[in-house]
């Protein structure tokens, strides 16, 4: 059997075998189609929703259309903020043949630097959907993208990406009224409306940008469009247009705020302008300024660390955050207190031996005039800022009358209506100095209050707002920045404005003006210099802040000492007299010297019709200015 | 071999009563198979053509180069059987000599090579083995009694070990596990008793950890997104996703022809070469998968008709195990594009765009209408 089996070939047995195998094949081939006729049919028939929703999900998909941000003009519609766009390089690694070779051709093209060339390799690495672009770089310069389309043959793949940046055109003069833009941050992100920021990159941080955000903003709009795998759009399915963000004009008078940016002329300080009857800012002037436009394409590092060490600290907005002792600029406030509250009349006679005595006290409160001004009514207290007048004020009213009227004009108060980061200054009082210190108040403290010295602290947006209401016999309007939003035009009265200043007399106010012209017009006014060939009536006040002591941790060389040392001088403002146009606040740190020069010429621009404003054809990007930061 | 010729004389008798010699027999076709084969290569063409975007040149291009192998299917069918056999040894030769080189040249250049180049062709020796190596055992198997004894699948296995270890070394092994796939089909039509076949299962099984720690990493990644396709969805899993989307999204009627999404807007990857079932499945329904199905499998029947009426055992060894590795294809690529099986590169016959896999199973079929044909002239 064996044998038989191993050389003869049994073709009968042979046929029945091969024919039961192909029965049995059959058979499990009809089973195994079986098995796909039913997978097909669990795909097709039974999950066959899940699927159409999926495959409805990979092509459709929701872009979020963002919005134009709304461009700001200054008052005479000069373009302050724009929009402009930028170029991003972008990659779709599965469209690119060799990444490598890409990538060595970019850094070539390119014209890369070297610490750049690692964080260009590491972002063409990051993970991505297939076929989604991955940023390689922002930013691109013309040069840039014109070498690209020369060479865009070789470069499958890469592709050139527009998207709007906001643009200053004013950078420096203008960066601490409009603040900047930068990109959303993480705490941002948490509080935003994630609907409305769904496609948007930026937001307002400081300044106009930040207070008006909502309005700048606009609303997002959607598209429901069909794409492929490469995320090209093929066709808008839907689409509900977003709504571009306002325009806002600002009060501000560009002209005027080059020329007092100017007038600072590199010096630290601060100049406030408002007209009185609307509550204008017509400049609001903090200097040294900053390159605004630096912040919104990400500021590198060290340009950043230079701005923060610089010593002029020029990220700080000086008119609204810098608190100083408003010295004398404060008396003609307090004279109305003085009257008000009738501790004096105008015509009283108070006799200046050069200095101030409190009632059983041998201690001496100085005039700034050793030998004293000898007889001093309001007018010539004013005229000549004689300090034993308004010792003698103080010491009648108490800090408590004092500090309350003060509140009147909005001293320690802020009452600004847009201005972003305003500080509320100090007017000291005896409940804030046992909150604060748990102490006493002392008498003395009172007289330096009385001079503006002491705790009393300001802001020049302070000074220029209470100068404005005086202006306006006492009657309140809130400065604010914004002059129209869209077709809404923002004007008085606003909510919340202070109640007017009351006084009983009405003529007390032409007897305080009287003495503020004086400063100027009087043989002994402290400004009688600059009031020379005034051709209106104007009303001033000069003031000097000792500088109390220097910021720990600061290093001055012996010639910087010095100069840090000097006083603050002040001066507030405003004119014409009987109709008041402007009324302003100028702050020189360390000036060493008056400023009254700087209100008159800043007046003289806005009053008079062939006046330095009207000169200025309009404003440019002052070249000059822009080595101030980061030095 | 004479011996077995005239063994064979008693059956040719009976087949030979009642029928004519028909003028397809005499022009060595088989009007059945010829026809299922149009009907697929057409309706692979209508798909194809929406699956390349409508690419009237891609369309065209695939059209004669199935023309090409459709003729060249023809061609072979006129040599006979026994020239077949005689040239089996050779073909099996050349085959390892031409995977030896392969093996030799990858050795010199670096990472996976699978083609030869000879002047301007380009040829991949494991196409040939396809064919080869069932023709090799088949071969062999005729010459021994059957069902074979422990010795002739000794044999048996060197024949098929060698050329299956030099593919996987390549590496490939989608193709490797095809070629062992046709031997082994061999093996079972010659009888390979139920209980050698119930313990072959049962080392396979065992030998599978063996397997996963000799695998590449991108096949043990294959096998891992293929058990979870979902843990990779942008990278390894997004061809089945995309392919089952596409698959379930065509519902029973499908989105109709050249409108499935999933295809034309590129979502699916590889859409015109392996996935291309998918693109039927989205544009053409259950309705078209079923039609396509019915029409292998009335192909797989027909073929193993003519593997029944052959009439020596090398016909018939070497016709079923063409047939039933045809199937292991469609099945194979089917299961993958609709996420059974894990993905490895097979092409669905007939209807995936390219070249060499189609040309190969042409010579298939051609070499089952000469095994089917050439019965009457192998009597006296």
């Amino acid at each position: 059997m064996r044998k038989r089996r191993e050389n003869i070939k049994n073709h009968e047995q042979e046929v029945r075998i091969f024919r039961n195998r192909s029965l049995v094949a059959a058979l499990v081939i009809v089973l195994m189609a079986g098995g796909l006729v039913s997978r097909l049919f669990y795909l097709q028939v039974i999950e066959h929703d899940v699927f159409i929703t999926r495959s409805d999900n990979n092509r459709m998909r929701v872009e979020p259309l963002p919005p134009r941000r709304g461009l700001i003009y200054d008052r005479n519609g000069k373009l302050l903020a724009e929009n402009r766009p930028t170029y991003n390089l972008t990659i779709v690694r599965e469209r690119v043949d060799d990444l490598d070779t890409t990538l060595q051709r970019l850094i070539d093209i390119l014209d890369l630097p070297e610490d750049e060339v690692a964080t260009f390799r590491e972002r063409s690495r990051q993970r991505q959907r297939p076929y989604q672009p991955a940023l390689l770089m922002s930013d691109l310069t013309e040069d840039q993208i014109a070498r690209l389309a020369v060479n865009r043959y070789l470069l499958s793949g890469v592709e050139v990406e527009a998207q709007l940046m906001r643009y200053y055109p004013d950078p420096i003069v203008m960066s601490h009224v409009l603040g900047y833009v930068g990109r959303i941050n993480e705490e941002e992100l948490a509080e935003l409306d994630s609907g409305d920021y769904a496609g948007t990159h930026f937001i307002g941080k400081t300044g106009i940008e930040y207070t008006y955000e909502d309005q700048l903003h606009g609303k997002a709009g959607l598209r429901k469009v069909e794409t492929n795998a490469r995320g090209r759009v093929l066709r808008e399915l839907d689409r509900d247009s977003p709504v571009p963000g306002k325009d806002i004009t600002l009060t501000i008078d560009s002209r005027l705020q080059h020329m007092a940016y100017d007038l600072l002329d590199g010096r630290r300080g601060a100049i406030v302008a408002i007209q009185p009857k609307t509550g204008d800012i017509l400049a609001m002037v903090s200097a040294p300024g900053f390159d605004i436009n630096k912040f919104v394409t990400g500021i590198s590092y060290d340009d950043y660390r230079a701005l923060q060490q610089n010593l002029d600290l020029p990220l700080y907005n000086r008119a609204v955050r810098g608190q100083y002792p408003p010295g004398s600029t404060i008396k003609p406030f307090e004279a109305l207190a003085a009257l008000q509250d009738g501790v004096v009349k105008p015509n009283d006679v108070i006799y200046d031996p050069g200095y101030f005595q409190l009632p059983n006290d041998t201690r001496r409160y100085h005039n700034w005039l050793r030998w004293g001004h000898g007889r001093v009514d309001l007018e010539r207290a004013l005229e000549v800022s004689n300090n034993t007048y308004f010792y003698t004020m103080a010491y009648r009213l108490g800090i408590d009358r004092l500090s309350s009227f003060m509140h009147q004009f909005g001293f320690g108060e802020v009452t600004s209506l847009d201005v972003q980061g305003a500080a509320p200054g100090l007017m000291p009082s005896r409940e804030w100095k046992r909150e604060k210190y748990n102490q006493a108040w002392y008498p003395g403290e009172t007289l330096s209050a009385g001079i503006g010295q002491g705790y009393f602290m300001a802001t020049p947006l302070q000074l220029a707002a209470a100068t404005a209401t005086l202006a306006n016999h006492g009657h309140w309007v809130r400065p604010h920045l914004a002059k129209r939003i869209g077709d809404q035009v923002i004007e008085p009265p606003f909510a919340d404005t202070k109640p007017d200043v009351q006084v009983d007399q009405a003529r007390w106010w032409q007897d305080v003006y009287k003495g503020m012209e004086a400063v100027l017009q009087g043989s002994e006014g402290t400004a009688r210099k600059v009031g020379a060939g005034l051709q209106y009536e104007m009303a001033a006040k000069t003031g000097t802040a000792q500088v109390f002591s220097l910021g720990q941790n600061q290093k001055y060389d012996a010639d910087e000492l010095t100069e840090r040392l000097r006083d603050h001088a002040l001066f507030i403002g405003f004119a014409p007299v009987e109709d008041p146009q402007i009324a302003i606040a100028v702050i020189v740190e360390n000036a060493g010297g008056g400023v009254s020069g700087l209100g008159r010429e800043l007046t003289d621009a806005w009053l008079l019709p062939d006046g330095e404003l009207k000169n200025r054809p309009d404003t440019t990007v002052n070249e000059e200015v822009e080595s101030i930061d980061g030095d | 071999m004479a011996i077995d010729f005239q063994r064979v004389a008693p059956r040719t008798h009976r087949a030979r009563v009642g029928r004519k010699r028909s003028i397809w027999l005499r022009i060595h076709l088989d009007p059945w198979l010829l026809s299922i084969l149009v009907l697929l290569i057409s309706f692979g063409l209508v798909v194809l053509y929406s699956a390349s975007g409508m690419s009237t040149s891609t369309t065209m291009a695939q059209a004669s180069r199935m023309g090409v192998a459709l003729l060249g299917a023809i061609v072979i069918a006129q040599f006979t059987p026994v020239t077949l056999l005689r040239w089996t040894p050779v073909a099996y030769g050349a085959g390892l000599l031409m995977l030896v080189a392969v093996e030799i040249m990858g050795d010199i250049g670096m990472g996976a090579q699978r083609w030869l180049e000879i002047g301007p062709l380009r040829f991949q020796p494991s196409e040939l083995m396809k064919i080869a190596m069932p023709m090799m055992l088949a071969a062999y198997l005729h010459r021994r009694p059957l069902p074979p004894t422990w010795r002739d699948l000794l044999v048996c296995g060197v024949i098929v070990g060698v050329p299956v270890l030099l593919i996987a070394r390549q590496p490939d092994l989608g193709t490797s596990l095809l070629v062992t796939c046709a031997a082994v089909f061999v093996i079972l039509l010659a009888g390979l008793s139920w209980k050698f076949i119930v313990t072959l299962v049962a080392m396979a099984g065992g030998a599978m950890p063996l397997l996963w720690i000799n695998m590449h990493d991108y096949q043990r990644q294959r096998v891992l997104t293929f058990l979870n396709p979902e843990s990779d969805p942008l990278g390894a899993g997004w061809n089945i996703i995309q392919s089952k989307t596409a698959i379930g999204s065509g519902g029973l009627e499908g989105k109709g022809w050249g409108l499935g999404t999933q295809s034309q807007l590129e979502f699916l990857p590889e859409r015109h070469t392996d996935f291309i079932v998918a693109v039927l499945g989205e544009e053409f329904g259950l309705i078209g998968m079923g039609t396509i199905l019915v029409l292998y499998l009335l192909l797989v029947a027909r073929g193993l008709v003519m593997a029944n009426n052959a009439q020596d055992t090398y016909g018939r060894l070497l016709a079923g195990s063409i047939v039933l590795t045809f199937f292991i294809y469609v099945f194979v690529n089917i299961g993958m594009v609709s996420g059974i099986l894990p993905v490895v590169g097979v092409p669905l016959p007939l209807v995936s765009y390219g070249g060499t896999s189609s040309v190969t199973l042409m010579a298939g079929f051609g070499i089952l209408m000469s095994i089917h044909t050439h019965r009457r002239l192998l009597t006296h």
